[in-house]
């Protein structure tokens, strides 16, 4: 109890004495953390997104949706580095930020990235390499909207086009921000604040990418089918998954370097961290569940395409709000957007009629805006969240739930009509210059061998 | 000599082959076919897309035996395979006209 009490003062001479002169230093343990938690989001992408939406196509494009998934990966991680991070994360205007930091220009081994807490850092080039994995995973969620049906150089080309365009801004609006240590107090909050990214200024909250990476990618991804069309046969053939199997291998790889996602996040490895990790896990158990169970009742069998999907949709869905809401909150959400995810794809999807071959937005876009606009909701200390930190006053601003709800909307309106206007110029252009699906032929025969010149399975 | 072809339930192609082995039949052969009869086929579902599978998978053993031998060979087969469920399959029988050994040219019943 004496020592107890002892650390008590210790602590609060400690962040008293933070109040006046921070110190910036770079924490090994967290350092250690963000490497670990990079690590875990490339494994989301490869080989787990592969394999999740490879295990859905049939056999005969197996390959051509592995392909897909690890070059936009490599393409992306070069581009990231030439100039995606100076765009997204140095200071510019509310939608662009700068160049400065093109081609990673001025960051050494002894350069600092701010995480939430003041005076705490990590290495800048960790948080570069940290930031690249969410850049290659976001365009290598829409390919799932046209899978089967679209040349691989145009997936190239809009890729480009599109993480230049919709990537980088949207990241910029949301996540772009000077740091803890520039809110000393409110008058050079205010300035700080005024550099940020013009959603972050909005006050939305998107912990780990639900607009930035999932309502960007599945709207696009929406606009991507219905410009290409229907795969041939679609309603009538047999367009079925050739390995569940490969899929719930995926799903469960997605589930596990999620965790490098959302908890890497936090950039710091602390108790927020571990909440963060509490609330992944519960979302997406939640989520199983709901779908699993809205598909039983519904449809008479509980499928485990269904289970791995609903799997995917708690993550998504928990992604922007797993800083802020409380366990409770989670599998309120993982359930929500079990069931809802489960409607689009099975009812939504059938009522309008269009081919979003592996539910990029059904799943990704629906998901997205369910955990963006319920992060308002979660993220109330009434509700058991954390509520938000105030870095003027070091302590949890008063919340209110209403004006929280409309910078959700913000987010989520900017990210759809952004990427959705981004997207539907870049797929003209793309089809104008090469062209974007492949021929009848080329398309009967499968991807594989028509695009690629080589056979999944050699049994 | 005739030439039986039955369509069997894939898992009781062993019963039918020690069946006909009791019954001195020394060789047959076994194709796996899809089709269906009455017993139609099911359903899948993979999210939004309902698929209705008509052919069941099936296999398919061609046999051919003496005249002396069919009634017996047909009954073996018809017992082996027999469920009693819908789906069991059928069996088919026709005219042989010739057989021959490849290795030895022998001909007709002495190639059986």
């Amino acid at each position: 109890m004496k020592s107890l009490l002892s650390i008590f003062v210790l602590s609060a001479f400690a962040s008293h004495a933070f109040a006046d002169a921070v110190t910036p230093t770079v924490n090994k343990g967290d350092t250690a953390w963000v490497m670990v938690a990079t690590i875990l989001v490339i494994l989301m992408v490869i080989p787990g997104l592969a394999l999740f939406y490879g295990g859905m196509v049939r056999v005969k494009n197996m390959l051509s949706v592995l392909m897909q998934v690890f070059v936009i990966f490599a393409l992306i991680a070069v581009l990231w580095a030439l100039y995606g991070y100076s765009i997204a994360f140095t200071e510019g205007n509310a939608f662009f930020g700068g160049f400065s930091k093109v081609f990673l220009k001025g960051i050494t081994p002894d350069s600092m990235a701010a995480t939430f807490s003041k005076g705490v850092y990590i290495p800048e080039y960790i948080y570069v390499a940290f930031q690249l994995t969410f850049a290659t995973i976001t365009p290598a969620l829409i390919i799932g909207a046209f899978a089967e049906r679209v040349k691989f150089s145009a997936i190239l080309l809009f890729t480009v086009l599109w993480f230049t365009f919709s990537y980088l801004p949207i990241a910029h609006m949301v996540w772009y921000w000077a740091g803890p240590d520039a809110y000393t107090d409110a008058k050079a909050g205010e300035a700080a604040l005024a550099t940020a990214g013009f959603l972050f200024q909005k006050g939305a909250l998107d912990f780990a990418g639900g607009a930035v990476v999932h309502i960007n990618a599945g709207v696009a991804g929406l606009v991507g089918c219905l410009l290409v069309g229907k795969r041939i046969g679609y309603g009538k053939e047999f367009l079925t998954p050739h390995s569940v199997t490969m899929t719930m291998i995926g799903a469960s790889l997605l589930w596990v370097g999620w965790f490098g996602f959302n908890v890497g996040s936090n950039l710091e490895a602390n108790g927020l961290a571990a909440l963060v990790f509490v609330n992944t896990l519960l979302a997406a158990a939640a989520a199983t569940l709901s779908w699993t169970v809205a598909e039983w009742i519904i449809r008479g069998k509980p499928s485990m395409l269904g289970a791995a999907s609903g799997a995917i949709a708690g993550l998504v869905a928990i992604t922007p709000a797993c800083g802020w809401s409380g366990p409770m909150g989670s599998i309120l959400l993982g359930l929500l957007s079990g069931g809802v995810c489960f409607w689009s794809v099975t009812i939504l999807k059938a009522k309008l009629k269009y081919d979003d071959s592996l539910d990029a937005f059904g799943v990704h876009g629906i998901g997205g805006i369910i955990g963006a606009l319920g992060t308002a909701v979660v993220a109330s200390p009434a509700l058991g969240g954390t509520g938000v930190w105030d870095y003027v006053t070091n302590s949890v601003a008063e919340y209110s739930m209403m004006t929280q709800m409309i910078s959700q909307l913000w987010s989520v309106v900017i990210a759809i009509v952004w990427s959705g206007a981004v997207s539907f110029a870049a797929f003209k252009l793309v089809d104008v210059l090469i062209g974007l699906r492949v021929s009848e032929e080329d398309e009967r025969l499968g991807l594989d061998t028509t695009e690629h010149g080589e056979t999944a399975y050699n049994l | 000599m005739k030439l039986i072809t039955a369509i069997i339930k894939p898992f009781k192609l062993d019963d039918v082959r020690e069946a006909l082995s009791d019954m001195g039949v020394s060789g047959i052969t076994m194709t796996e076919v899809k089709g269906f009869g009455r017993q139609k086929g099911h359903t899948e579902l993979y999210r939004g897309a309902e698929y209705v599978v008509d052919f069941l998978p099936k296999a398919k053993i061609e046999v051919a035996v003496p005249d002396l031998l069919v009634e017996q060979a047909l009954q073996a087969i018809a017992k082996a395979a027999n469920t009693g469920k819908i789906g069991d399959g059928k069996i088919f029988v026709t005219n042989l006209e010739q057989v021959i050994r490849i290795r030895t040219g022998e001909t007709g019943d002495e190639a059986l």
